[in-house]
């Protein structure tokens, strides 16, 4: 439940961006946590409970203590969120966090071992798959195209699984290859396009039922930076046409450029959720000092000197980084020490949330 | 449209011509061994071995008696070439069936997709042997001699089906390519070989009663009693024995595949 959500019920929320706000979903209802830090006493905690679980229109996915395991491993544990319609929702987090089986949840190729998934207002049950999978629209990680067709040939193949045909057919099809900026290339066999173009044909086969949400498993893995802006401004083009889409991606930038709201996995479990720059205010202190340092002694030496002026740390293989609420007092605070040539100041970002919620990286 | 088991006609149609699709591209090249294959076994056997038979078997010339045969093996071959080798590539290589999976499709439109087309592959093959069996029963060599052939294109899709979905259901079982060479050399050469295309399946002890329960001995005998006219009560047996097996693998296959994808 977005705070907006929470205000319209009456509830009073505080400000957002305070450092002590979080609001946190559990299994069989939402529970707005209010978490508020008063010097040295006691955690003040007022518990809100609402419940709007029944059938939202204005919801495209929910999911409560969504659960996939195989064997004895749960590769999703009991994950929570809601994506509302027209949102650009993602899912961010290391190979292994368990998005792509929530991917193939949400898309029914894989079935929901326990809690409850809603997709597009239908329960996903095998009843209903046919019609949750005519309205989603679907990229998944791997290439899985004809690599010996066209992208024309491609696209009227998948055509007839929407019951396109004869003048609608051809229209949609000359569409989404411009959409795709396909039309030079449609008469390639599939074989002889790049990484980007081939995930171009798949997003205008995802298209070609015109869905409501299209769901992409990892869109820019494996591209060149070049081939990922351009995919970047088609899926911003899609999502101001008021598609609803659902991403998942282990590049933080990524996620924080194109998301308006996301989760950040890690072992099957979400262990945040928010706006990107909501994700940062409330995890993370908004400056960093990153230092290229791999020996230990030095890293020690850096540690005691920083002390208490850093208000939070971390360490990575080959960097050590300083998190406070001003940048230039860490630089100030280093050169005190010895000189900067290797260390920089930047400002927090979605990876720092997920060092800091997770303890390690996200690839 | 639906058909029993919650199959979308429209779906498998799709699934159909994603395949037809992609042999238009090279039909040439696959039709023109359908042409060979049975000219070369007939010149091979029937000529050249058929020599040495002059008495031929059961009152007819031995090229008479084996070709009928080898039309229901090259149905046999046609659509378990499809549903094994191919349907494997397009499964796990080409990630084909996750690709459909993500349309509205399911699993049984997918299976029952590439049935039709397998079926197609099927009469591909036997289609054109009766055409080659025909031109030659009409230059004296007589092999098709009765009006009940016209039923032999039906009865080579009714094979097709039934070697399709035993293949289909094979391959929903396995896991890597290689286990084919188990299906070819100790399923389809045994069928090939002793269920009735060469000489009688009694000329092994008990050979009638075994073979009854083998798929090829059927569809052998359906098509050598319709080429020939020699139209019985149990060459019908022997088609209720192919429609129901069939029926029963329609049922099972889309449950194995179900299985095996989502999961």
């Amino acid at each position: 439940m977005s705070r907006l959500a929470l205000r319209e019920e009456g509830f009073e929320c505080g400000d957002p961006a305070a450092p002590w706000y979080r609001t946190v979903h559990i299994r069989g209802g939402v529970l707005g946590f209010r978490v508020r830090e008063s010097g040295k006493q006691p955690f003040e905690i007022q518990l809100t409970m609402t419940s709007r679980m029944a059938d939202d229109p204005g919801l495209a996915i929910e999911a409560r203590g969504l659960t996939k395991r195989y064997g004895d491993r749960a590769a999703v544990d009991g994950v929570d969120f809601r994506i509302e319609r027209g949102e650009f929702f993602g899912f961010l987090g290391p190979n292994g966090a368990g998005k792509s089986t929530t991917m193939r949840m949400i898309y029914r190729a894989t079935p929901v071992d326990d809690g409850v998934l809603r997709v597009l207002g239908h329960e996903a049950i095998p009843q209903s798959d046919r019609a949750i999978k005519s309205r989603l629209g679907v990229v998944p990680q791997e290439y899985n195209l004809d690599e010996r067709m066209t992208a024309r040939e491609i696209l009227e193949v998948f055509s007839r699984f929407y019951g396109l045909r004869g003048e609608a057919r051809r229209t949609r099809i000359a569409e989404l290859l411009e959409f795709a900026e396909l039309e030079d290339r449609q008469a390639s066999p599939v074989a002889e396009l790049s990484g980007g173009l081939k995930r171009r044909v798949q997003i205008a086969r995802g298209l070609l039922g015109d869905p409501d949400v299209l769901v992409l498993d990892e869109p820019t893995t494996g591209l060149d930076p070049r081939a990922r802006r351009a995919l970047w401004d088609k899926l911003i083009a899609l999502g101001e046409r008021g598609t609803t889409i659902v991403l998942t991606t282990h590049y933080m930038d990524e996620a924080e450029k194109l998301c308006d709201r996301l989760v950040v996995m890690d072992e099957g479990k979400i262990v945040a959720e928010g706006t990107p720059a909501g994700l940062i205010a409330d995890n993370v202190p908004p400056q960093v000092l990153e230092i290229v340092v791999p020996e230990a002694a030095e890293r020690r030496r850096l540690h005691e000197h920083f002390g208490p002026v850093a208000l939070a740390r971390v360490e990575l293989a080959d960097r050590l980084l300083f998190y406070g609420a001003d940048g230039e007092a860490l630089l100030r605070r280093l050169f005190e020490l010895r000189d900067g040539t290797d260390a920089r100041v930047r400002s927090a970002n979605l990876e720092d949330v997920f060092l800091s919620l997770t303890g390690h990286g996200l690839s | 449209m639906r058909l029993p088991g919650d199959i979308d006609l429209r779906m498998a149609f799709a699934v159909f011509m994603r395949n037809a699709t992609d042999y238009r591209r090279t039909w040439w090249l696959n039709i023109l061994p359908n042409f060979f294959e049975p000219v070369l076994y007939l010149l091979g056997l029937g000529i050249g071995l058929g020599y040495y038979m002059r008495e031929g078997l059961e009152g007819k010339d031995f090229i008479a008696w084996l070709a009928p045969g080898l039309m229901a093996s090259a149905a046999m071959n046609g659509a378990s070439f499809e549903t094994t080798y191919n349907m494997f590539v397009r499964m796990t290589f080409a990630k084909l069936y996750d690709a459909y999976l993500a349309t509205p499709a399911q699993i049984q439109d997918i299976a029952f997709g590439e049935l039709l087309w397998a079926i197609v592959r099927a009469m591909m093959y036997g289609v054109v042997f009766l055409i080659v069996v025909s031109v030659m029963s009409l230059f004296g060599t007589s092999i098709v001699t009765s009006p009940w052939a016209l039923l032999l294109p039906v009865m080579l899709a009714l094979i097709g089906a039934m070697f399709a979905l035993i293949g289909q259901l094979y391959t929903s079982c396995i896991r890597v390519i290689d286990l084919y060479s188990f299906y070819y050399t100790l399923w389809l050469t045994p069928l090939f070989l002793f269920s009735g295309i060469f000489y009688p399946v009694d000329r092994f002890a008990h050979g009638e009663e075994i073979a009854w329960f083998t798929p090829l001995y059927h569809a052998v005998r359906v098509c050598r009693g319709l080429s020939h006219g020699e139209v019985t009560t149990s060459m019908w047996g022997s088609v209720v024995w192919m429609a129901v097996v069939s029926l029963v693998l329609l049922r099972v296959v889309p449950w194995r595949l179900r299985r095996r994808f989502f999961r």
